[in-house]
This record gives structure tokens, sequence and C-alpha cells, in this order.
């Protein structure tokens, strides 16, 4: 089963390569969606397909991240369909073929559980992820690419030199080298201690330069800001969870060898650290896609800061991961659209788009309010269960610091996203021809409508994965 | 084969200081071609019984490393039609001393770390992290994109070092995936580098900075 998700979307993904009709080309994404949501199904309800080999191994949270990434990917491959709609003026076939590539090599980061092989697959997904920023061919897409290629390149190197540390400490400590997430759970206890310190060390900045941890996040405004806003969903919901994944092993790992203490510092300083940057740079943020970005940094830091704060916090940080990836479906997608609409993405130029695109225009607003943590929104519950386990944990200067740097971001994004949405549409701005559409506009509201069902209610069997999940990281 | 392997680890040492030294972009490339092949036959010398899976990976990345990338490289520099010299942010020879440093301050801190009978060891992680600092460097102190993407070369060589270390744990079919990667991203990063000169009309990376605050 697993190797039908990761093969079958990169068949078709070559199969797009030779596939002649520009405008019927896009519909391949749906179709490779549909595919893997309904594999991702099949395999839930048959628990017994989760462990292929020793390689291949679906744990509960591997679940989490997997049922996230396929719903996300499924709502935005309509939208993709919409959006190439407009863009007919250039060929998608390489936009086509990496989305299709995309999933299939995030599906197997999500089964790995061979470092190494957990290694390249996300490299691979930094690969497949860079012509899609340079969608737009122009020079300020092309200097994304590059700087996005070059800082991801040079910080998945680092991880990988740091799951070689990893394989050196189990050396060190008496064992056979191994880079299997299995015997290092096991034997977590023998490692030896410094190796396993300046492995965690060289992960976190790794890994963390996929997330976009700061001061490793340089590539995430430019990349979001000019990759259309598609290729935002896809990375900031579905990369970055691929990467906290990969940074969540190393942390079980720690945390059974008992270095729990030392891992938690770490990722709590790079958490706060990273939500103050976002803060900063999102005050004042005139350009509204850098200003997603900018968000998208924070809420990596808010994921680091659950995961460091650890055992009260990991619901609120795993259930983070789902309401996060959804809600930044409905933001990236409403922004594209706006950004369509006005051929701009400076707030000079981009006024009153709750006129002009009165759909869009209420989406982003609403999305902008749910992602700074307001009730009866999906990220409220997950917020507000981090900020109750840093409390109970102890951690009173991380929950204030959190709680201050929460308000910050809510007023910075809040002047950016009010002059976006209200005032009145500028009179010189150049007249394009979009309106909302029916999967450019669905796609969006069914993000919405997940965003709130998840602040309302969580359905049983998502609670019981979560629960599973949690189990699974505490190692009972 | 102890002695031909630090004999090949000096030269790779070696190679570093010249990579950090040569005026010309190409003969940067020739270095770390060189370097790639040495690199290569690490693996085969290292143990005594060679199996058929050693061959392969040593094949694979003498033929990469050695040979494809420096071709790629090559082609990117040739269309790229651009002054052929590398442009430091320091001297060449300030960096050459810098690399002499950066040599000396890890062989000696592993001479702290490790103990006599662990001789072998203390070569190869010593030589891995002088080579992945050397590679930071490069990366750092160049401007053109083509001498940048020299440094992740030479980055990714020094992790490939420490990578021989752990023979056992890094089945085949990772160790490819790890090079098909480096590959596919060298093939990408030499695109990207033709369109960067053909809308800039320069490989200088100081003309990449419109995207900022």
């Amino acid at each position: 089963m697993v190797y039908l998700m990761i093969c079958v979307p990169i068949i078709m993904a070559g199969l797009s390569m030779l596939f002649p009709s520009n405008r019927f080309r896009p519909w391949l994404i749906p179709v490779a969606a549909i595919f893997h949501s309904s594999c991702t199904g099949y395999v839930l309800y048959r628990p017994e397909l989760c462990k292929v080999n020793s390689w291949l191994i679906l744990d509960p949270l591997g679940k989490i991240i997997l049922i996230t990434v396929s719903v996300l990917y499924l709502f935005s491959s309509f939208y993709t369909v919409g959006y190439l709609k407009y863009r007919m003026d250039r060929s998608n076939r390489v936009f086509t073929a990496c989305i299709l590539a995309f999933i299939g090599m995030i599906t197997l980061v999500i089964w790995s559980h061979h470092l190494g092989l957990m290694w390249v697959a996300i490299e691979g997904t930094t690969l497949i992820t860079a012509p899609l920023i340079y969608f737009n061919r122009s020079k300020k897409s092309i200097e994304a690419t590059w700087k996005y290629l070059l800082v991801g390149s040079v910080g998945i190197a680092l991880a990988l030199l740091g799951t070689f540390f990893m394989a050196y400490s189990s050396m060190k400590g008496g064992l056979e080298a191994t880079l299997s997430y299995e015997v290092f759970i096991k034997n977590a206890a023998s490692l030896s201690k410094p190796w396993l310190h300046a492995a965690f060390i060289l992960l976190v900045v790794g890994y963390g330069t996929k997330m976009g941890l700061a001061p490793m996040h340089t590539w995430k405004p430019d990349a979001y800001g000019e990759a259309p806003g598609i290729v935002g969903v896809i990375l900031a919901g579905g990369m970055t969870s691929g990467a906290f994944l990969a940074l969540t092993r190393f942390y079980h790992i720690c945390n059974a060898a008992g270095e729990t203490q030392f891992s938690s510092k770490l990722l709590i300083f790079m958490g706060l650290f990273s939500m103050a940057v976002a803060g900063i740079f999102m005050v004042s943020q005139r350009d509204f896609k850098r200003m997603l970005a900018y968000s998208s940094i924070e809420h990596m830091g808010i994921l680091a800061l659950g995961l460091g704060i650890g055992a009260p916090a990991l619901f609120g940080t795993i259930f983070h991961v789902i309401t996060n990836a959804m809600t930044k479906g409905v933001l990236f997608m409403s922004a594209g659209n706006i950004h369509r609409a006005y051929a701009s993405k400076n707030t000079d130029q981009v006024m009153g788009a709750i006129r002009r695109l009165p759909l869009s225009g209420t989406l982003f607003l609403i999305g902008f309010i749910a992602i700074t943590g307001s009730p009866p929104f999906g990220p409220f519950i997950s917020e507000f269960s981090i900020l109750k386990g840093a409390f109970e944990s102890g951690n009173f200067w991380s929950a204030g610091l959190f709680l201050f740097f929460l308000l910050i971001v809510f007023i910075g994004m809040g002047i950016t996203v009010l002059k976006v949405v209200y005032g009145n549409v500028p009179n010189d701005i150049v007249n394009t021809e979009y309106k909302d559409g029916f999967l450019t506009g669905a796609p969006v509201l069914l993000f919405l409508a997940v965003v709130i069902m998840l602040g309302i209610y969580i359905p049983e069997p998502l609670k019981i994965y979560l629960n599973d999940a949690i189990v699974f990281l505490e190692n009972k | 084969m102890i002695n031909l392997l630090n004999t090949i680890i000096i030269m790779i040492l070696v190679l570093n200081l010249f990579a950090l030294g040569m005026k010309r972009i190409i003969s940067v490339i020739r270095v770390i071609a060189l370097q790639g092949i040495l690199l290569g036959m690490l693996p085969l010398i290292m143990h005594e019984h060679i199996v058929i899976s050693q061959i392969i990976s040593a094949a694979a990345a003498i033929g990469l490393k050695g040979m494809i990338i420096p071709f790629i490289m090559r082609r990117a520099l040739r269309d790229a039609k651009i002054k052929h010299e590398v442009e430091p942010l320091v001297g060449l020879v300030p960096s050459i001393i810098l690399g002499a440093i950066v040599t000396a301050v890890s062989f000696f801190i592993s001479s702290q770390m490790f103990s006599v009978n662990e001789e072998h060891e203390r070569m190869i992680i010593s030589a891995s992290i002088t080579t992945i600092l050397v590679g930071f460097i490069l990366l750092v102190t160049r401007y053109k994109a083509i001498s940048q993407v020299m440094g992740y070369l030479v980055l990714e060589n020094g992790i490939f070092i420490f990578s021989l270390l752990l023979m056992v744990a890094i089945p085949l079919v990772v160790e490819m995936g790890m090079l098909l990667d480096l590959f596919v991203s060298i093939f990408i990063i030499s695109i990207i580098t033709n369109h960067i000169n053909q809308a800039f009309s320069s490989l200088d990376t100081r003309q990449l900075t419109s995207l900022k605050e």
C-alpha cells in the first residue's frame, strides 16, 4: 500500500511531463490527491498495513501528519487547477510534475523509520519544491529560488551531519552503528551523551532550517512572497509539517535517552526566538504574502516551544500541527486570490479587498482571526492548551513571553490585514479579470469549515489518534 | 592500509587549501573533482574485505563527484561567459591562512578528545570537520554563484568523510539516494545559475538583494 502511495504520484509526475495539453494537465493533481487520500483512509482503516518492513512504518505520530498532509493536499489540488486556469500564458508542465511528485516524497518522509532514508526524502522535497518557487520566472523569483536552494541545501547538509553524529553516538556507546529509529529508541540509554548533544544541536539547526525557525528562516519570506499562493500552502502546511516530524523523531530519541532537559531548553529558546523575530518583522509589514511567511515562522516557533515544554503541552503541539496547516490553507489561498485580483501584494495598492473580492476578502480576514488564536477556531484550542501546558509544567517565563509575542503578532498582523481588507479600492489599480470562482473559492471554504469544526468539536477517531501519538512520544 | 589512508586524507586536506587559494574558477572545479575522486577511493582502502556493494558505492561516488558534477559545473561556467576569476570577499592568501588555522584547530581539539588508540577515527573525524569548515569559508567569502556552489560541494565532501565511520549503518539504497539527491541539487542549481546569468547578466550574488525588509 505504502509503495502505491509513494510511487503512483511520482509515476504520474513523470507521465504529466509527457502530457501534451496545458489545459487538462493540472487535472492530474486532483486525481493523484483523491488516490492518495483514499489510500490514507484505507491504511487508517486497516492498521495491519501500517508496518511494511523495518524501514517503512506508520507510527501514531506519523498518522497525524499523514492525515494533515493528505487532507491539505486534497483540498489544495482543486485550487491548483483553478489557479493554473488563470496562468494559461505559460507552460505548467514542470509545475504540475513537481506538485505531483511532492506528495509522493512527503509520504516517504512520513513513513520512513530509517533516519538516513528520511533525510533523503526530506532533501527530495526541497529539490522538488524549488522549481515551484521559480514559476513566475521574474528576477525576484530567481533570487528567492536561489536563496531557498542554497540556505535549504546547507541546512539539510547539517541535518545529515547531525544524523551521522547520532549514528556515531551509538557506536561510541558500544553498540553497532545504526540509523534505525526503532533501534535508537530501544537502546537510547546507552548512547554516548556528548555526541548525542552535538547531534541534536546540528539536527535542530538542520531541520529547523527546513521548518523555518529563526535565525535560519531567511529563505522563508522570499520564497513565500514570490511563489504562487498554492505553493505557500504546500510549503507552510505540508513541507514544514514533515520537517517538524523529523525533528520530533530526534526529540523522541533524546527523550528516551533521558536528555529531555537538554533538548527542552534548546527547543524552548528556538521557539521563543522565532516568535520574537516573526513579531518584529510583522509589525509594519507592507507585503501581505511576506507577512504570511512570518506568520508561518511564528507558528513553527510555537510548535518548537510546545515540543520543548514537553508532556503537558504535547496534546496542544500535535494538534497545532493540524490546525496550523488547515488555517494556512485558508490564508495562503485567499491571499493568492487577492494578489491575483490586484496584481500586487503591497498594501499601498491593495485596499478594500472585501469590496473587490467579497469572498476572498472575508476569508482572509477570518483566516487572520483564526490563526492568531481567537475562539471558536481550531488554533485557539491548540494554542490555549500549549499555554496551559507551559503553566502546568512551571515554565512561567516561557508562558508569559509566549502570550506577549502572540499579542505583538496579533497587532502587527492585524494592521496589515485590516489595511488589505477594508478601505476603498484605489482607482488607479490595474484592472485584472480575476473574480472569485468555484475552484478558487470552494477549497478555501472547505479549509475554513475544517478549522471551525476543530475549534468546536474534535471527532472521536481523531481524538484517539492524538492520544495514541502522545502515548507514543512519552514512551509509556 | 592505515598509511595509505593517512596519505589520502592529508592529500584531501591539502586540496582544501588549494580550493581556497585558486584564482580561476576552473582550477577550483578541478581541485574539487580531484578531491571527489580521492574521497571515492577511501571506502575501498578502509576495509580489508571488499564487498560488491562497496565497489558500487565507490564507483558511484567517483563517477559523480569526480566526473559528472565537474562536467556540469564546467558547462555552467562556459555558458555564463563571465570573467573567470573567483572574486573573494577576503583575499586568497588570507583565506588560505584561515583554512590552515581551521585545520590546525580541529586537529588540536580532536587530539584532546580521543585517546591514542583511536588514531584512525580521530584522523577521519578531524579531516571531516576541517573540510566542512573550509566549505563554509568558501560559501561565505565568495560572491559568484558558481563559487558558492563549490563551497557547498566541499561541505558535502566533508560530510562524506564522516560517513566512512558508519559504513555498516548506511545501506546501499540510502547511500545511492544521498548521491542522487546531490546530483539533482547540483543539476537544479546549475539551471538556476544559468537563469541568474541571463536575468542579471552576471553571476554576482551581490545583485540578488531586491528581496529584503
